[in-house]
């Protein structure tokens, strides 16, 4: 059997080589997948086609297995975000705690529903399902930073805030 | 490293620790974080320095009171402050050595009173990104004990002795577990430490792992050497970055004091763990999903046996226990089983960590005797229902379990106890609702949950899900018939009983226990076209349906 050689990076863009550090650590064995689009979600913000196809080819992985993976797991995402992200917890403490209201007038304010973004790019919406902090529910990630207790005006104001950038 | 140096290491922190007349401990677990006590942290420094104090300031995991963050601790004297501000620092800071800040102070007696802390021994005591706080605090002597003086067999003993059963929900005996893993033949065996918290309103292994994660290392470290493996993975949501940042700290220090990788001890004894992220997959709880993810593969269960104590990942004999298991190891090697085995009730030992949330007074963390009665934990540790409400229900056990009505409040907390009454303990998820719940609609919220988060590969769970949610929509708004009602149940126990696995095998108990306990409120939905607690707005659907 021929030594087998990891197909070149895609493009120049340094990121790849971040992505291909996580597959050199582990061997580039095939059970590096999860870790290998973990990388390239963080590093890119979503996984393309490209980076997909990129990763099955050099971990020997079929592309059907590396597509099932990505699509399988919720915290992939196969569309660019948008420039902020407001996410919303929608675990049982904050369902409790009324986060279908919050959602609901995220949803009205943005004219998108979640999972989507707006059409000028500068907020997604996103659900969450528990992100862990029950005891501050309800609970909503500002671009990743977590508040607790969180009304319908002030996440209003945060999505005011950023249309206007 | 052999046991001299691990108290050498101890008494130098001791010492060091001695040096300082006070010691501020600042809360630095996910919920306080969020309300910026990291910057307080910085304040609080930077005040005993301008008052001239000796005062020692500590980041801490989580202290529990999560309701009350950020929380300040104060010793000597075990003064916790509530809602500390960045602007109290300097209050906080002359105060040491005289009157405490009266109108920062919590005094929630009864809250800490009841509660037993075993799991939750260190968390709030010690800095969770270092190794040495740990070891100052009897860390890893459980390990050196198990290396040198025990057998693997003695270690497997004393675990069965204890009567610790599987935290993660399920409640399996681990002794059991792990004697079973121990037989099995082969050289190469794994341990798996699950970490894959998908629970919604659960939060106690964050917490445990932000707050002590060497604790965890050290009873995965135990685990190996009891069941003869050489290698961990612990599985962790990616949703928890500071708990997976403080765990890869926790590693690296780990290994630099040689109390992970080769020849531990300088016995022959090899382990080392690696971190695995999960990617927001509920069904990665249950072991043999969980195993596929680690793979690399999708987190599809398959059918057991065989169990994967004899062929689990790469089809070798792999260990898999839940954070709180793992982290209950090292006291019960350190103080011997049979002290375990004297807290508790009769067949479930030991205490139980709860996530205590919904509505209640004092949401937070709280680990209580197995045996306490929901009353207790709700009425007197959890301070009861807010704002002049009603109790209602409270649930267990997430999307499995169910919801316990108000007049079984006075039963004890263990795992056949709650199995009896049409709920599960679960991994310690406690949502309390009150009046402004409706029941119907909380079914309908982990049916659609237990819908999303179907994996898809066998067939009852898959479809009935969906079609036991559709029912429970209808209902919700207005439009559902008596028909619906029994059809919903026929579904309840196809799906209980088809299901491959627990997550389908227990998605209908919500339903369950809500329709043996609140049948009333199904039948106010139905035929009087009414919601009580006003959730569901059936007068404006039938609006727009007429």
């Amino acid at each position: 059997m021929s030594a087998f050689t990891p197909p070149p990076l895609p493009s120049e863009d340094k990121r790849w080589k971040i992505v291909n550090g996580t597959m050199r650590k582990n061997g580039f064995a095939r059970h590096a997948l999860i870790e290998t689009l973990h990388t390239v979600q963080s590093s890119f913000g979503f996984l393309d086609d490209d980076a997909i196809r990129f990763v099955a080819t050099t971990l020997r992985v079929p592309l059907s297995q590396a597509y099932g993976v990505a699509t399988f797991y919720h915290y992939f995402t196969l569309k660019p975000p948008g420039k902020h992200t407001m996410t919303i917890c929608t675990g049982t403490a904050c369902y409790i705690k009324g986060t279908a209201k919050l959602l609901a007038a995220a949803e009205k304010h943005l004219c998108v529903c979640e999972g989507q973004t707006t059409l000028d790019g500068k907020v997604s919406l996103m659900t969450a399902r528990c992100v862990g902090a029950c005891g501050r529910a309800p609970v909503v990630l500002t671009d990743g930073e977590l508040k607790g207790q969180m009304t319908d005006e002030q996440m209003i104001e945060q999505l005011e805030r950023w249309q206007a950038e | 490293m052999n046991i001299e140096e691990l108290e050498q290491i101890a008494d130098s922190v001791r010492l060091e620790n001695q040096k300082f007349d006070h010691e501020i401990n600042v809360c630095m677990g996910t919920g306080c974080l969020s309300q910026h006590s990291d910057k307080l942290k910085d304040a609080l420094t930077a005040a005993v320095t301008a008052e001239g104090k000796t005062c020692h300031v500590r980041r801490t995991g989580c202290m529990g009171l999560c309701a009350a963050g950020p929380l300040v601790l104060v010793d000597p004297g075990e003064i916790l402050y509530q809602h500390v501000k960045t602007e109290d620092a300097t209050t906080i800071a002359k105060s040491l050595g005289g009157e405490a800040v009266a109108e920062l102070q919590c005094n929630l007696r009864e809250h800490f009173e009841e509660q037993v802390h075993i799991v939750l021994e260190n968390s709030g005591h010690i800095d969770p990104e270092k190794i040495d706080d740990y070891i100052a605090r009897d860390g890893y002597k459980a390990l050196m004990k198990a290396l040198t003086e025990m057998t693997r067999n003695d270690v497997i003993q004393q675990i069965t002795e204890s009567g610790l059963r599987g935290r993660g929900g399920g409640g399996y005996p681990t002794g059991l577990k792990w004697s079973t893993v121990a037989k099995a033949g082969g050289d190469l065996k794994y341990v798996i430490c699950n970490g894959d918290e998908g629970d919604p309103g659960a939060f106690m292994d964050r917490s445990v792992l932000e707050s002590d994660p060497q604790r965890v290392l050290e009873g995965m470290a135990i685990a190996a050497y009891a069941v003869g493996a050489s290698k961990g993975y612990i599985y962790v949501r990616a949703e928890y970055p500071l708990a997976v940042n403080r765990l890869t700290i926790a590693l690296r220090d780990a290994r630099r004091r040689g109390l992970l990788g080769n020849g531990i001890c300088n016995t022959s004894f090899n382990f080392d763990v690696e971190i695995r992220l999960g990617a927001g997959a509920f069904v990665c709880g249950e072991e043999t999903a969980l195993i596929a993810s680690i793979e690399g593969k999708r987190g599809t269960p398959r059918p057991r046996p065989p169990y994967p104590a004899v062929s689990g990942l790469w089809e070798k004999p792999t260990l898999i226990n839940n954070v709180e298991t793992f982290a209950n190891i090292a006291p019960i090697v350190r103080k011997g089983g049979k002290w375990f085995a004297a807290i508790g009730s009769e067949r479930s030992k030991g205490t139980k960590v709860f996530a205590l949330t919904g509505k209640i007074t004092n949401t937070g963390l709280v680990e209580v005797p197995m045996g306490i009665s929901l009353r207790q934990i709700i009425e007197g540790i959890g301070g009861g229902v807010p704002d002049g409400h009603t109790f209602k229900a409270v649930q267990t056990g997430g999307p499995s379990g169910g919801c316990i009505p108000a007049h079984m409040l006075d039963i004890g907390v263990s795992y056949d106890a709650l199995v009896k009454i049409g709920s599960i303990m679960g991994s310690g998820g406690m949502i309390v609702m009150d009046d402004t719940s409706c029941m119907v609609n909380v079914a309908r919220f982990f049916m659609e949950f237990c819908m999303t988060e179907s994996c898809g590969k066998c067939i009852p769970c898959r479809a009935g899900t969906a079609q036991m949610f559709t029912l429970l929509t209808r209902i919700c708004s207005g439009v559902g018939t008596m028909e619906d009602l029994e059809l919903l149940e026929e579904l309840c126990s196809t799906v209980k009983e088809t299901s491959l696995c627990g997550l389908g095998q227990t998605a209908p108990n919500p339903v369950l226990s809500t329709l043996k306990y609140f049948r009333e409120e199904y039948i106010d939905h139905i035929v009087h076209k009414r919601c009580q607690a006003g959730v569901c707005n059936i007068q404006a659907q039938m609006e727009v349906v007429a």
